[in-house]
Parts: C-alpha cells; structure tokens; sequence
C-alpha cells in the first residue's frame, strides 16, 4: 500500500491506512497508536524537507512473527550529516528536528539512507507482541 | 474538519475530533484567539480525548495556541490525553510544559475556576 504525501491531508491519509493495516495486523491499540505517530512523524518530514514523497505500508513475516514495515521515501535535498540528525535536539527548521530519534524510539528496526540532492529512505519495523 | 468550541460561563470548550489535519489545527488556533477575545473568555479547554496522534505539529501548535491565548490574560488546559498517546509523545521527546494538564473535563474546569478563585480574592 502506498501513499503519495504532497500535502498536509496526507499526512492524515498515511495514518489511517497505517492505523487500519495494523489493526488488520492485530497489533496491540498501544502499538497502534505508536505505529501511527511514527507514520505521521515520517510523512511530516517528507513534507517538510522534500515536499513530496511517498509511504509504503506493508506486513512482514519474521521467524515466528508478524510486523508491518513503513518506508519513508523522498527525492529530495537528502540529509548532509546523518549522525547530527539522529542526534537527538539537532534541528534545521525550529522544530523538535525531524523526530528521527524519536521514530527510532518508536519502532523495533530503524534503518536510514540518505544522500544529499539524491534524497532520502527511512525504513522502519515494528514487530507484534505475543502476550 | 471544524472544531467545535462552546461556550460554558466565561470558559470555552474545544473538542477535538480524530483525524485532524494541520490545516484544521491552524484553523483552530485562529478560531480560539477570536472567540477568547470576542467573549472575553477567562480559559479554554482543549478536550483531546478523541485525538488519536499527537505529532511534533500537534504539540507545537497546541503550545502556541496556549500561549497566545495567555497572551489575552486567560489560560489553557488540555485534557483527556490519552495514556498510549501520552507514550508515544514522551518516546517522541514532545512535551506540553507551558500547558497545564487535566484529567478530563470535570478537572480542566474544577482546574480553572482554582485558578480565577484565587485570583479574584
């Protein structure tokens, strides 16, 4: 499932198809919310620093689990110094940053791509507890 | 989506539904700040109980909303935060410190009346 972000509406958009892929999923409504805050944070920076983009949601199998993968992809300016913007308090708009700390903290995986003026991949798993 | 704010004594109610876009956070800021002025409300509750995220422009906007409204000499309190919400904004490193806090509607109120008791006397 992808969603193109090119607006603020988008944003909105990518939650809920997020949301109800992890409720289709089984995911805990603590994990859920979790899932859908990182989406909209992902889908924010796109906005933000690239203004278009696209999310791709989708579930993965792991060896006895099952997760959902979001990635975040831009073609935009891409991110110059990577370490500085997984640092948490590093910012270049005023904001809180680009909340890529924070979506780590979210998440089970986090992986990051990113070349100035190629853009940027942000791939993040979360995994679903069994209780 | 338009936010519904009504009005209960010299106190104003804003109940945020799910779903909110940034353009409906921005369009409630706006809409607060006339109708604290208009009214000559004394506080506002900001009632997120049905708020399924709260992001990093949720929260910032949520800020400037309080804190232009105290500009105008009244305050804010935000209520009904839900716990997985108030989570994912803690791993999220957002904080709501300048904005005072409630449990739910009856304590935002029992909250803002302390506050203009104490005030008054």
């Amino acid at each position: 499932m992808r969603v193109q972000i090119a607006s603020d509406s988008d944003i909105v958009a990518a939650r809920s198809q997020g949301r109800t892929l992890a409720i289709k999923l089984g995911f805990s409504s603590g994990d859920i919310t979790l899932i859908a805050t990182a989406i909209s944070e992902l889908a924010r920076n796109i906005l933000t620093y690239a203004q278009q983009g696209e999310i791709l949601l989708k579930s993965v199998d792991g060896s006895n689990r099952t997760g959902i993968l979001i990635v975040a992809s831009d073609k935009g300016p891409g991110i110059s110094d990577l370490r500085q913007a997984l640092r948490d308090g590093f910012s270049t708009s005023g904001s809180l940053g680009m909340g890529l700390p924070g979506v780590r903290r979210l998440m089970d995986e986090f992986e990051i791509t990113s070349e100035p003026t190629r853009g940027t991949t942000v791939k993040v798993k979360k995994w679903k507890q069994w209780t | 989506m338009e936010v519904p704010i009504l009005k209960q004594g010299g106190f104003l109610i804003a109940t945020v539904q799910a779903a909110l876009t940034d353009a409906d956070l921005l369009h409630l800021r706006t809409a607060l700040l006339e109708r604290v002025v208009r009214m000559r409300s004394r506080g506002v509750i900001l009632d997120v109980t049905a708020l399924d995220v709260m992001d990093s422009f949720a929260s910032r906007t949520i800020r400037e909303i309080a804190h232009m409204i105290r500009l105008r000499g009244a305050e804010t309190v935000i209520v009904g935060i839900q716990p997985e919400v108030a989570f994912a904004m803690v791993q999220l490193g957002l904080t709501l410190e300048d904005v005072a806090a409630a449990l739910d509607l009856e304590e935002g109120l029992e909250y803002l009346n302390q506050k203009f008791k104490s005030a008054t006397t």
